[in-house]
Order: C-alpha cells, then structure tokens, then sequence
C-alpha cells in the first residue's frame, strides 16, 4: 500500500456517527457521575460493601482497567524489541489503548476511597512499608513511561499534521507543541529512533511491576487463596490476556468504522488471535496451579473459598469464567474460525471472562474471612455499576478523541522510505 | 515502660454481652439499625461470637469475647498507606481517626475482623448526644475504627497518679469498660510485662491461648480455654 491517505481521512474529517457517539458516552459518564454525587452524598453506605466485604467493584475496576491497558505499551515493546515487523500498523492504536485504559483505571481507587477530601495524604504522609503506596508509584511510572512511548512514536506523524496545517487554531496548537520541532532530519530521525527503543526496554519492567505491585496488595495478606506467590504473575499474565483481548476489538471496529480494511488484515487479527490463544493456554496452566494448591493442601480456610468457587455460590461466575477464559479461546487453534468476527468475537468473551475472574479473586475470599462472624455477601448496586459503566464509555470516549486528533495507524512506520533498521551498536535501534 | 494487655476468661463468660454495651457507653459507639446490621455496617469495637455446638439435647454453646487483640506483630499497622495506625509504645494498636483516609487496607489484613468501618455519619439519640464520653473522639464518616483497650482510661489514670507523685500505676488501678462491668469478672487488663500483675499470672496459665496464633501475630489479648467440669482449674 502506498496510498496512506485513509489513515489521514478521519483527522481530517469527523465521521456521520461522531458526534452521536460523543454524545451518547458522554450521557453514560453523566449518569456515572451522577452515581459519584450520590455516594459523595451518602458515603460508600451506598455500594454493595460492609464489614468484612471491604473491597468491591472499584478495586475490581482498578485490577480490570490497569488489565487491559497491557495489550498496548507492553505487548508493541515486546515486538518491537524482537523485530516483529506485523506490528507496525497495529502498534499506535494498542498504544493509545494503554494511555486511555490507564487514565481510567489509575483514579478508581479514588472512587473508593472513604475520605477522598484526603488522598493527597498519600504523598504527604506516605508510609512506604504499605504496597498501596508502591502501587501510586509503580501505576503513575507506568503511566509515563506509556505516555511518552505513545508521545514520541506519534511525534513524525504530529509533525505531518503540523506540516498539512490541518485543523483548527487549536488542534495546530497542540500539534505544534507535541510536534517538539521535527523536522524530519537525519539525526532528528536517529534520535527518535534511539528514544523509542529505550523506551521499549524500560516499559517492559515499569509495566510488568504494575500489575505485580498491584496484585501484591491483596496477594501479601495472609488472607486465604490471597496469600500465594502466584498473584503476581498471575495478574500480569492475565493482564496481557485481556489486553489482547481488547486491542483486537478496538483494531476490528477501527478497521469498519475509520475504513482501514487496506492497512488492518486478516493477518493482524490472526497472529494477535493466536497469541491472545496462547495467553487462554497459560492462563488455564495458571488457574489450574493456584487452584490444585488450594485444593490438595486442603487448608481449611482455603478449601471454605476454593469450594465456594468449584461448587458453591461462586460455581455458575466461576465456570462461565472458564468458558469464557478456556474454551472459546480454544476456538482458536482452528485455521478456519480464524476469521476476524470469530476472533473479534471471542476477544469479547475474553474481555468478560476476565472481568468476572478478578471478581472471583477478590469477593470469595472476602466473604469467608478466618474468623466468621456472620454470613457474609457481595452485590455490586446501581451507583457501583453506574461507575463501571461510566469507567469503560470514559475508555471509549478517549479512544474515540485520540482516533479524531491523531492518525490511529503509524505513517511514517509504514512508509517505505522510512529508513530500514539500522543495527546500531546499541542493538536494534529500529523504531 | 508498661506494656498493655487482656486475658479474657472463657470458663466465666456467659455471653451476656454486658461488655458489648459498656463498650459502646465508654467510647461513643453509634447505634446501628436492624438493617444496617444485616448488611454488615454496624459497629461494636467488642464483639461475643456465640455458636452453638451439637446436637439437641447434648448441647453446649460457646461464647468468644472479640476486642481487637492489640497484637505486637499487627498485620494492620504496615500496610495502612499513609501511617494511621501504629504499635504506641505502651503497646497499644492506635487508630488515628483524623489521619485515616479510609482505604480499608488494615481491615482486610485484619485475621480478626475487629476493625470496622463507619459507613455512616455517626448519629446518637438526642439525649444520649448530650451523655457522650468526654474522652472518646467521635468518629466521623469514612474511617476505620476500633477498639483502643480504653487508652482514655489509662491516660486518665497516669494523670492521676503523676499528680499523686507516683512515677506508676497500681496494679489493677485501671481498667477497660468491658473488664469493669463483667458480672463473672472474666475480663482482666494490667501490664503485661510486670509479672507480679494478675494479668500477667492469667497469662501465664496453662489454660491460656492466642487466636489465630498460627499466623504469628502475636496478640497481647489472651483467651483462657473453658475446662471441662471434671476438669480442675
């Protein structure tokens, strides 16, 4: 393909379906905030939570958000560094995933807080033996490190933006500034190319210690079937299941909707359908360790969770959850149903699955605490599911906006006359 | 410097829950309605589980006074994010109501379920508002609270005895709400590291355990075990 001015087309021009879809996330994240009036009204008396069920849905949003923010920076930093060259049409769009999942997910502690008129308190009272506190560093590293990635990745293209004067006084503005003078020189090139592959090498650790530091603040309690080595990798693998999970509906409805049938093929979908295939496979390996501990260390306090999982109030989510997570990946491994709408459409199973397997992380054990003082349940309430909502059409709308100010697919990555790699003595220092 | 503890003597509990009342009169506990109870948003800072074991008419109840245990190792202390609950010097888990930001962290690291969150704005009945415990901060909406082992009355109490020229208190001198108005006097507080104090005698007997002691907490409040009738003492 030669011709990249598709990609250009919906920078230039908003789409007939814009400004209703604007319109209609923007009402979801209205009613989301209208949930937040409330419960800064009322207090968290008005979420499904209590005594000892103390974390719900907003730190279920935060573990799924952080999640899906995987598929982007981490996943294009792990196939850039090994030279997958596939990846260049898809890279921008996971990468700006990861920017917007992150924006979401980062806050939602937030909305869980029970005095939220005092969350500066984390930085100015910070007590660093508390893996709450790690976690503000590790998630706000993450989201830097993802920004600039994104950021200077996109800078050859902003400049084209600039160059083409497209837009208004505003949008020249931003490119202008986000631009940072490129002109497209020689060792301006170098230098980009150089930046992009040590970010690439620092997100992987930033990233892979985000969802690790976050699963060690339920994982280093000696709460049961919470208290397991396995949390960490656990949480990063299943982040970056759910994250190609996401990054292959995002790619499928970019390619219908901004018409990029030319630079989005079957073969994208395929080959990120195949790795979302071998994450299902590992993802069930893990499962399968962490549950057949539980189970043949027969702990009394675990087995009281792991059976309210199997067989108990959590059976009906739980193997749904393996359906979801297990088998319709599996689907997969058959060339024929490799098609993109069959690909797309176990992604959004994935997507699910792994929502309701972190609330089996958390709830089922919070339920059945040691010491059992009264029966004990979970239901999310509308204020609780008014902000999950809001929280994924927030995630939309960023996408939508980023999809409107910038080109969703690399140019300059895919031009051919892009200088070829050059095998510097730093490594590969293509970009 | 002393080192504050309980023994609680499950031989002379009834369960009577005279401690759970005397607790919330001593420290400004807000009532809860039925509903709020049933969802798990109430708040007693003392707590008697009671279970009733076997089969009728061979039946025996149990009954477990719960306050928070006050433990050397606490769990809850090192993973609150922004330091509001600490081990004080005398041995006291402290709970700082106006540092609290209401992460809940320390109540799920908590293997006792002692903490308790206020998800309401606390509200006493008119009169009882104007009976409030002058000494007990009442706490607002969003924090974690708990029991303090009545540290007011210790305070008190070491105030007393600085104005009577006394660098110590008395053994038995001071005691919690819940020790105080325990009909079967089941309930005693001292200082745990004199070892002439009668808690520390309790302490010592062969009769005394630690919840949970398993998972190395090391609580400084002690259950003695029941005997059985055939048993001696």
């Amino acid at each position: 393909v030669t011709d990249y001015e598709p990609i250009l087309r919906p920078v230039d021009r908003a789409g007939r379906a814009f400004w209703p879809v604007v319109g209609a996330l923007l009402a979801v994240i209205a009613l989301g905030a209208s949930a937040y009036a409330t419960q800064l009204r009322h207090g968290l008396l008005v979420t499904g939570l209590s005594r000892p069920v103390f974390w719900g849905m907003y730190i279920l949003n935060l573990i799924f958000f952080i999640g899906i923010s995987y598929g982007g920076t981490l996943t294009s930093a792990v196939l850039r560094l090994v030279g997958a060259e596939w990846r260049r049409p898809v890279a921008r769009a996971a990468e700006a995933a990861t920017v917007c999942a992150l924006l979401v997910g980062a806050p939602q502690p937030l909305l869980d807080l029970g005095r939220v008129d005092r969350a500066g308190w984390l930085l100015l009272h910070g007590k660093f033996s508390s893996p709450m506190l790690w976690d503000v560093i590790s998630i706000s590293t993450y989201l830097l490190v993802s920004a600039v990635y994104l950021w200077v990745a996109l800078i050859p293209d902003v400049a084209l933006l600039r160059d083409r004067g497209l837009g208004g006084p505003l949008r020249r503005a931003l490119y202008r500034a986000l631009a940072a003078g490129f002109s497209g020189s020689e060792p301006q090139i170098r230098r980009a190319q150089h930046a992009m592959a040590v970010l690439a090498v620092l997100a992987i650790p930033v990233a892979v210690s985000a969802h690790t530091v976050l699963s060690w603040v339920p994982g280093l309690s000696q709460k049961p079937m919470w208290h397991s080595a396995l949390m960490g990798p656990y949480f990063v693998l299943g982040a970056i299941f759910s994250g190609i999970a996401t990054i292959l509906i995002l790619l499928a409805v970019l390619r219908r909707v901004l018409h990029l049938e030319a630079f989005l093929l079957r073969e994208h979908f395929e080959k990120l359908g195949l790795l979302m295939l071998a994450m299902a496979c590992l993802w069930a390996y893990f499962t399968l360790a962490e549950h057949l501990t539980a189970a043949y260390g027969q702990k009394p306090d675990e087995l009281v969770v792991l059976k309210e999982k199997l067989v108990g109030r959590y059976a009906v989510p739980f193997w749904i959850m393996v359906g979801c997570c297990f088998m319709a990946p599996l689907l997969l491994a058959f060339r024929r149903l490799r098609t993109i709408a069959c690909t797309v459409a176990v992604s959004a199973l994935v997507v699910v699955g792994m929502w309701i397997e972190r609330f089996l992380i958390l709830i089922p054990t919070e339920v059945n605490p040691r010491l059992r003082h009264a029966p004990a349940c979970y239901f999310p309430t509308w204020v609780e599911w008014s902000e999950l909502g809001a929280s994924a059409a927030a995630f939309v709308l960023l996408l939508v906006l980023f999809s409107r100010l910038f080109p969703v697919i690399s140019i300059w990555e895919l031009r051919e006359d892009t200088p070829r790699p050059a095998r510097g003595p730093h490594g590969p220092t293509e970009a | 410097m002393p080192r504050w503890g309980m023994t609680i003597d499950l031989d002379r509990c009834s369960g009577c829950q005279a401690c759970v009342v005397a607790c919330k009169q001593e420290n400004n506990v807000p009532f809860a309605s039925a509903e709020d109870l049933e969802r798990g948003r109430g708040i007693s800072w003392m707590q008697v589980l009671s279970t009733v074991e076997g089969e009728w008419p061979n039946l025996r109840a149990r009954h477990l006074p719960l306050p928070c245990l006050h433990c050397e190792k606490a769990p809850c202390t090192k993973v609150c994010p922004v330091d509001a609950t600490h081990l004080d010097s005398e041995g006291f888990v402290e709970q700082n109501n106006a540092r609290c930001i209401g992460t809940r962290y320390c109540a799920q690291n908590c293997p006792y379920g002692v903490r308790f969150f206020n998800f309401r704005t606390p509200e006493f009945p008119e009169r009882l508002a104007r009976a409030l415990s002058p000494d007990v901060a009442v706490r607002p909406r969003g924090v974690i609270e708990k029991c303090t082992l009545c540290a007011h009355r210790v305070k008190r109490a070491e105030e007393q005895a600085y104005l009577e020229g006394r660098k110590e208190l008395r053994d038995g001198e001071v005691t919690t709400a819940c020790a105080a108005v325990c009909p079967g006097q089941a309930i005693t507080f001292g200082d745990l590291d004199d070892p002439q104090s009668r808690v520390a005698k309790l302490a010592r007997s062969p009769r005394a355990f630690r919840l949970l002691e398993e998972l190395g907490t090391e609580p400084k409040v002690f259950h003695l075990r029941e005997t059985r009738f055939d048993e001696g003492t």
